[in-house]
């Protein structure tokens, strides 16, 4: 769990990990189901250990993490602040199968064609998962947002497999 | 087989189409081999211009091939008189088009039963049929309302059921989400979704990979001919969560 989100997820009010996480499930519907429950209390221990969090004590009851409420301390305000302003973006790693196309064709170790067909089966059946799940989420749900993010995203990479394709075959057409 | 064959909502045999003459012969559809099962939802895929929205005018007898056959449940249509066609098309086949291709002046409702009327249903059992179907779509609301006062969604919506108002044995869409944005492309996919859950056959010509990847199967075709099948039954290969990245 990337610790700046969990910071930012606190930045509304001190909460305890269960709203943390109950928050997410919100933003992320279906995609969320894979977070494990302990991740975020294991993140909260770090944050509070590097001075980012503090919980609150006032409950002795409790060692257990999941009554404490946490709140962000003023330099976990700062990061969240820096997080907002980051610009940031995952990087699309297309290199690592542009390369190995074009190590199977020269090396005539496999057909190009052939691993740009398996990949783009691949690519389809997750986009009929997050195109199945984008279906299931209620319009204008923040999950929906997400999804149709992914799926955008694969609907390109499938038009670049397409390209990867066409250009492909014009090359064994002309040897 | 021989047993797939004769289950075969449609099928294509050795199907030719060209256009011109001689010096500048465009074969549209060239040898294509096709059969959609009954309950099946088929997706065509391809460039513009690879033939597939040829190919489905000629599955639903909009179209004669130059060569090769087309059956739908049983029946050849491709050597039927021109009445006989036209009597197949208006009982067999519901055609749903990527511009929607209502009648401007008529009313949603008014849309769906005249295909009902052509078909053959009396004026009352058009009427019910065309209310029940515009409830199925989700526009009971809008019954009333004229095409230009619906969105681009809602407007394909009643072209969805103005198809199914003859109670067709194939749907044949041509690019249904074409001209739509992303939440009214989401609708439709969802309208297609519900449609096969209750067993309608389906079939679907478009560059959309998001239609295209909810369907069961599809096929990817190349100057006429079909070149690539996929099997898209079956579902995940990995988990969503997988697809959300690092978070």
């Amino acid at each position: 769990m990337q610790q700046e989100v969990v910071l930012a997820m606190l930045a509304k009010e001190p909460s305890h990990g269960y709203e943390l996480r109950a928050r997410l499930n919100q933003a992320l519907g279906p995609l969320g189901e894979a977070m494990n429950a302990g991740q975020i209390y294991v993140t909260l221990g770090r944050l509070e250990k590097a001075g980012l969090v503090v919980s609150d004590r006032s409950n002795e009851s409790a060692d257990r993490p999941e009554r404490k409420v946490y709140a962000l301390t003023a330099t976990g305000q700062e990061r969240v602040s820096d997080w907002l302003s980051e610009v940031s973006w995952p990087k699309p790693d297309l290199a690592e199968f542009h390369l190995k196309l074009i190590a199977a064709a020269a090396a005539h170790l496999a057909d190009p064609i052939a691993i740009v067909d398996a990949q783009r089966r691949e690519l389809l059946r997750r986009l009929r998962d997050a195109q199945r799940a984008a279906m299931a989420e209620a319009d204008g749900s923040d999950a929906g947002l997400l999804l149709e993010g992914i799926v955008l995203r694969l609907q390109a990479d499938l038009r670049w497999l397409e390209a990867c394709e066409r250009s492909w075959s014009d090359r064994r057409s002309k040897q | 087989m021989k047993a797939a064959s004769e289950t075969a909502v449609v099928r294509a045999v050795g199907l030719h189409k060209t256009y011109g003459a001689d010096g500048a012969l465009v074969r549209a559809v060239d040898g294509v081999e096709i059969e959609v099962a009954k309950g099946e939802t088929l997706a065509v895929m391809g460039p513009s211009g690879c033939g597939k929205s040829t190919l489905l005018h000629l599955l639903g007898g909009l179209d004669r091939p130059s060569r090769g056959e087309v059956w739908i449940e049983g029946r050849r249509i491709d050597n039927l008189s021109e009445k006989a066609l036209a009597r197949m098309r208006r009982n067999e086949v519901g055609f749903v088009f990527q511009a929607f291709h209502l009648m401007e002046e008529l009313t949603a409702q008014e849309n769906v039963e005249l295909s009902a009327l052509l078909a053959g249903r009396s004026l009352s059992a058009a009427r019910r049929r065309a209310a029940e179907l515009l409830g199925q779509v989700g526009l009971s609301d809008r019954a009333r309302h004229l095409p230009s006062s619906l969105s681009g969604g809602q407007r394909q919506r009643v072209a969805i059921a103005r198809a199914l108002a003859n109670d067709p044995s194939v749907v044949l869409a041509d690019e249904p989400t074409g001209n739509l944005d992303s939440t009214s492309t989401l609708e439709v996919l969802r309208l297609f979704e519900a449609l096969h859950c209750e067993g309608l056959t389906i079939v679907i010509v478009t560059h959309d990979e998001r239609i295209a990847a909810t369907a069961d199967r599809l096929v990817s075709m190349r100057d006429g001919e079909l070149v690539d099948e996929t099997w898209l039954m079956g579902g995940s290969t990995g988990k969503l969560g997988d697809l959300v990245g690092g978070v």
